[in-house]
């Protein structure tokens, strides 16, 4: 009996990897990496909002400059959890453990990863890690800073920093577990014809953070575990009195942490070269250049860690040295902002919600970036360190570029992903709201800190209540614009009008598949003959230009 | 891609060259060099076992006849500890307060 | 994904599946290289600027058994190399043998370690348990004045970088426990021996942190 036009599976494929097994135990030991990427999904959302619960506290708080809400030592604790849970356990996974394992195989013609258990092994030890750090947050809390910086955190600070140092210990090994697939994958499971310069821009990018991945997250680790040891045996690495050097945790951290947030904006300039194209109709400009300048900032982004550093104590010819280097690495993401609006120039252009967030992302990325090279200048990081003009600038990346661009990603997969669509008037609404609400929010933050309020502070002087009241509406309107997708995605899995495989329509392999994709990922390996982004080439996507004679494979 | 067979001679080759600079890096040691030059017997005990180090790399663990790809994972490695290294002893080395 | 004979299902040929594990484990090894890369950093700092007293301190550690330790990994890491020739000639009871022996020799290492480690609680050279380094003479005293808080760092770092190290040996340990029971089966031939192969390289890189830890460790300055 043929499905009825009402009947909710009507036009989605018969078999595919959602209904292929049903029960717990087939996603709890599966070793699919799209199931695993839902598994993702599910938890690292879990942890956005336990990060963003301590946002609307710390914000709450701020209303007032005396501050009623909560202690001093709680409002510590306040930004501190938001930090850990937002970085560690939201953005770093995000695009890459969610997107990049759903999408992946699909982009280069795979079954799956090289290492599927391996996968799986990653999403445990994720979970392992934030188990660890919930159960910190409940037996004490942690007021170090996301940062950890010694000798509080190694001798001083009461808090449940031991726990949480190991979550993060144990995450971090989720992370390069991940990088290892990603590197390994892309190296030796394309498929025929699917050469390095014919791989989706989204590919590259995550081949470029998983370096970070591979080479980074180790050392994070080993200094973490070097605070772990401090905390329970009194050895004195970072403790002056014993002749260590606070400032040497200080380099160990950043060496990660400073790459870690390119690990946390590359994958989501990967989708932003992917929308882009799609939605200009245009092949990407300066392909090439993208995929070199993905790998550059990779490389260039391990070369300036200790501009974090200006005012720690670090030798000034040192500072300089890094205020240089971090300087260039601007260049090869002004590089990746000039070839998009290049994409766009004469496209035709259509405003659905992916390109919308990849809209936003390349404003809110360039304000963001430009103001890090007035951090990366050594006089004026002098005036603003550790005031809020520092917060503006990392949430201008991290809010504005990153998490646009994964709630971009989400979007422009969730068809393929879910097989139904999501209501589009209703999304776009809910990105103008996130749009406003993000700039509301931190846009005020950039003049705060420039006048001289500190960061990490709970109270400030009366003359800024203006603008801080004025970015916690901004964070209430914000918070609207996170919900409403949350909602409306959820609905469309069930209710959305069905997808078809290639709804865009754009041109990568992920799209010649089922919507949803079966289990194997293709019917048939696929074999890659046509360059990327070939928008006029494609009779197969309906893509071909009038006149234009048919295409002809390239070998 | 078929692997390359390595013979048990040149293991055997490799393994007493190996134990033969274990010895030769004790004797080194119990050298007074830094008489000679300042820092010399660090600078022969890292070279010693850069060599040994290289050896193990290229003959036990096949470096010598992997594709280029495993070539360029491992010079990558090394590399990048050279940078966590040198970066950070930049900032040492060049403080004020620091004394050899 | 399900598993045809050897190959897994993920993968169109054994080759394939071969160099994926073989990129795999040398991607691991490269984290391993940072892991560790970050306790030389904390040694090269803390070697240039407390020069004598890690000079001291380094006198203080068994250059014999560390030594011989060197020697005993070295010879593992020959059977190790040996044991994957076997696996790769279709020698598959000599293989076995290899991987006992490599496996034998491990436990030699991890078993002297023992036995310097127990030394150390002895000698109160245990950094954050009743830490006391032993009295110097005035000369050296002069140079250092802070030569216990100084050496204290040197034994942090001693069982820090030694005690990763054992503790990654007693995983390769367990990795070759696994690998003979496999061997012992026959499940080994030269047309699958990747498990074999790539312990083999994860064994090789035990055996060159320890090359590297040695002369920094215990050779410090064995002349004065």
């Amino acid at each position: 009996m043929s499905p009825t036009a009402s009947s909710p599976t009507a036009g989605l494929p018969r078999a595919h990897y959602l209904n292929q097994a049903y029960g717990i135990r087939s996603w709890l030991l599966t070793t699919d990496h799209k199931r695993i990427a839902l598994l993702y999904l599910a938890t690292v959302t879990l942890f956005f909002f336990i990060g963003g619960s301590f946002a609307v506290m710390i914000r709450i708080h701020l209303l007032t400059p005396e501050g009623y809400l909560v202690t001093p030592e709680t409002y510590n604790k306040l930004f501190t959890m938001h930090g850990v849970a937002m970085i560690f356990f939201f953005l770093i996974p995000s695009i890459p453990a969610v997107l990049g394992n759903f999408l992946i195989p699909l982009m280069i013609g795979a079954k799956d990863l090289a290492f599927p258990k391996i996968n799986l092994l990653s999403w445990y030890l994720y979970i392992v890690g934030g188990a660890f750090f919930i159960y910190s947050m409940l037996t004490g809390g942690l007021d170090t800073g996301w940062t950890f910086y010694t000798p509080y955190s190694s001798i001083y600070s009461n808090s449940a920093v031991t726990p949480a140092i190991l979550g993060i210990f144990i995450n971090g090994f989720s992370s390069i577990l991940t990088g290892l697939n990603f590197v390994v994958t892309i190296h030796t499971m394309r498929a025929p014809g699917m050469t390095w310069f014919r791989l989706p821009l989204f590919v590259w990018a995550h081949y470029a953070t998983s370096i970070i991945f591979i080479l980074g997250t180790p050392v994070i680790a080993i200094a973490l575990l070097l605070v772990g040891l401090e905390r329970i045996f009194h050895i004195g690495f970072f403790n002056p009195q014993m002749g260590g050097d606070p400032v040497l945790f200080q380099h160990l951290f950043w060496f990660y942490s400073h790459p870690a947030v390119y690990i946390m904006v590359l994958p989501a300039m990967g989708v932003v070269s992917e929308v882009i194209p799609t939605f200009s109709r245009k092949a990407i400009f300066g392909y090439h250049f993208v995929a070199a300048a993905s790998l550059a900032i990779a490389v260039i982004g391990f070369l300036v860690w200790a501009h974090h550093m200006f005012v720690a104590g670090q030798s000034t010819y040192a500072a300089l040295a890094f205020s240089l280097l971090s300087f260039l690495v601007a260049i090869p993401s002004a590089v990746k902002v000039f070839n998009w609006i290049a994409t766009l120039y004469k496209g035709s252009i259509s405003y659905d919600t992916p390109m919308l967030y990849a809209l936003g992302f390349i404003g809110l990325f360039t304000i963001g970036g430009l103001t890090g090279l007035f951090l990366a200048s050594l006089g004026v990081d002098v005036h603003v360190h550790d005031t809020y003009f520092v917060v503006a600038h990392f949430h201008y990346i991290m809010v504005g570029g990153a998490i646009m661009g994964y709630l971009g990603g989400i979007h422009f997969w969730w068809p393929k992903i879910t097989g139904r669509l999501y209501p589009e008037f209703l999304a776009r609404i809910a990105a103008i709201i996130l749009f406003s609400g993000f700039n509301l929010t931190f846009f005020p933050q950039f003049i705060l800190g420039y006048l001289g309020m500190p960061r990490r502070y709970h109270t400030y002087p009366p003359e800024f209540q203006v603008l801080n009241v004025l970015s916690t509406a901004g964070a209430s309107i914000l918070a609207v614009g996170y919900l409403l997708p949350m909602l409306y995605l959820t609905w469309a899995m069930r209710y959305g009008k069905v997808a078809g495989r290639n709804p865009w329509p754009a041109t990568g392999l992920e799209w010649q598949t089922e919507s949803p994709p079966p289990t194997e990922n293709f019917d048939k390996t696929p074999e890659v003959t046509w360059e990327p982004y070939d928008f006029h080439h494609r009779p197969d996507l309906g893509l071909a230009s009038p006149g234009l004679a048919p295409a002809r494979g390239d070998d | 891609m078929s692997e390359h067979i390595v013979s048990p001679r040149i293991y055997a080759v490799i393994g007493a060259t190996l134990l033969i600079f274990t010895g030769v890096t004790y004797y080194a040691a119990t050298l007074d060099l830094n008489h000679i030059y300042h820092g010399l017997n660090v600078t022969v005990a890292l070279a010693i076992a850069v060599f040994k180090a290289t050896l193990v790399v290229l003959y036990f663990m096949h470096a010598r006849y992997s594709p280029k790809r495993t070539q360029l994972v491992i010079i990558a490695g090394l590399f990048w500890l050279a940078l966590l290294l040198l970066l950070t002893l930049s900032d040492y080395l060049s403080r004020a307060t620091m004394h050899g | 994904m399900h598993r045809t004979g050897e190959l897994y299902g993920q993968f169109q040929t054994l080759d394939q599946q071969r160099e994926a594990a073989s990129l795999g484990m040398w991607v691991f090894l490269i984290t391993e290289i940072m892991f560790f890369g970050g306790l030389f950093l904390a040694y090269t700092i803390n070697r240039a600027i407390y020069a004598v007293a890690f000079a001291e301190a380094s006198r203080e550690l068994n250059v014999h058994m560390g030594g011989a330790n060197t020697a005993v990994l070295i010879l593992s890491s020959f059977t190790m190399a040996m044991g994957v020739w076997c696996s790769q000639t279709g020698r598959k009871k000599l293989l076995v043998v290899f991987l006992i022996a490599t496996l034998a020799l491990g436990g030699v290492f991890l078993g002297v370690k023992y036995f310097e480690y127990a030394e150390k609680f002895h000698h109160h050279l245990v950094p954050g348990y009743d830490f006391h380094f032993p009295d110097v003479k005035p000369e050296i005293a002069a140079q250092d004045p802070y030569i216990n808080a100084h050496a204290q760092l040197f034994f942090s770092l001693y069982f820090g970088m030694t005690g990763l190290h054992a503790l990654h040996m007693i995983v390769g340990a367990g990795l070759l426990l696994w690998l003979i029971a496999q061997a012992a089966k026959g499940r080994f031939t030269p047309a699958y021996n990747t498990p074999v192969e790539i312990v083999g390289l994860y064994w090789h890189f035990v055996d060159i942190i320890w090359i590297f830890l040695f002369p920094l460790l215990y050779l410090i300055d064995r002349h004065t």
